[in-house]
């Protein structure tokens, strides 16, 4: 499985159902939903933009990267771009593993990883009408450090 | 002079009022010719917080632009 922009709204039981495999005894799912409150102000809506291609690939190092340092089966990383309201699924992440704790591990590191670095980016929407890019608080470029 | 292709995405998409233009510098480097693109455009982000993709890949240290290139420049990151 892989990482994968995607402008369609996420669909994880079926992103669930090709992560299946008979050795696994784990599966650990991470679900990023789009929240009411940022930083005390309340968010209506949240839009994404990505570099798709980069972003996919990028993506794909990240996946490959957890596979090197966790024992896991497989995993799959999905980020949605448009607009999205309160509640919709905005980032899905889904690791098999053998055992449950590098499941978690990998799932963690994951989407970690995938905030610091893929190229997509997210304004949120205000009920006072007004919207803003959000940008992390720490020093992160896209593509990690280099 | 040479020709490239340059590509904005997010806060700079917005303030260049334009995802993609055809820009013809003098610039030998992307990081060069985002300061040349931030003075004409008014772009506020500066270049130490703008990273570089160079035809559809990380603009590795020291890049160098060529006749033709793909530029794209990326504010900071915010996915999940």
């Amino acid at each position: 499985m892989s990482f994968r922009i995607l402008s369609d709204p996420i669909d994880p039981a079926t992103l669930r159902a090709a992560l299946v495999r008979t050795h696994a005894g784990a599966c650990v799912v991470f679900e990023g939903w789009v929240r009411d409150l940022n930083e005390g102000r309340p968010v209506v809506s949240l839009e994404y933009e990505a570099f798709t291609p980069l972003a996919e690939r990028e993506g794909d190092r990240v996946i490959a990267e957890a596979r090197g340092k966790f024992s896991i089966l497989d995993a799959a990383c999905v980020h949605r771009t448009g607009i999205l309201s309160l509640g919709d699924l905005a980032v899905w992440v889904g690791v098999t593993a053998a055992h449950r704790g590098d499941a978690f591990e990998a799932c963690r590191y994951i989407i970690d990883q995938a905030k610091k670095r893929i190229p997509v980016w997210k304004r949120e929407r205000y009920a006072d009408g007004s919207s803003a890019w959000i940008e992390q608080k720490q020093v992160g470029f896209p593509g990690g450090p280099s | 002079m040479k020709t490239v292709h340059v590509r904005y995405y997010a806060v700079l998409r917005e303030q260049r009022g334009a995802s993609e233009e055809v820009v013809v510098t003098r610039a030998e480097t992307p990081d060069a010719l985002y300061r040349e693109l931030k003075q004409s455009h008014g772009f506020t982000l500066p270049q130490n917080r703008v990273r570089a993709a160079l035809n559809g890949e990380f603009a590795p240290q020291g890049a160098v632009l060529k006749e033709g290139d793909q530029v794209a420049f990326l504010p900071p990151v915010a996915g999940g």
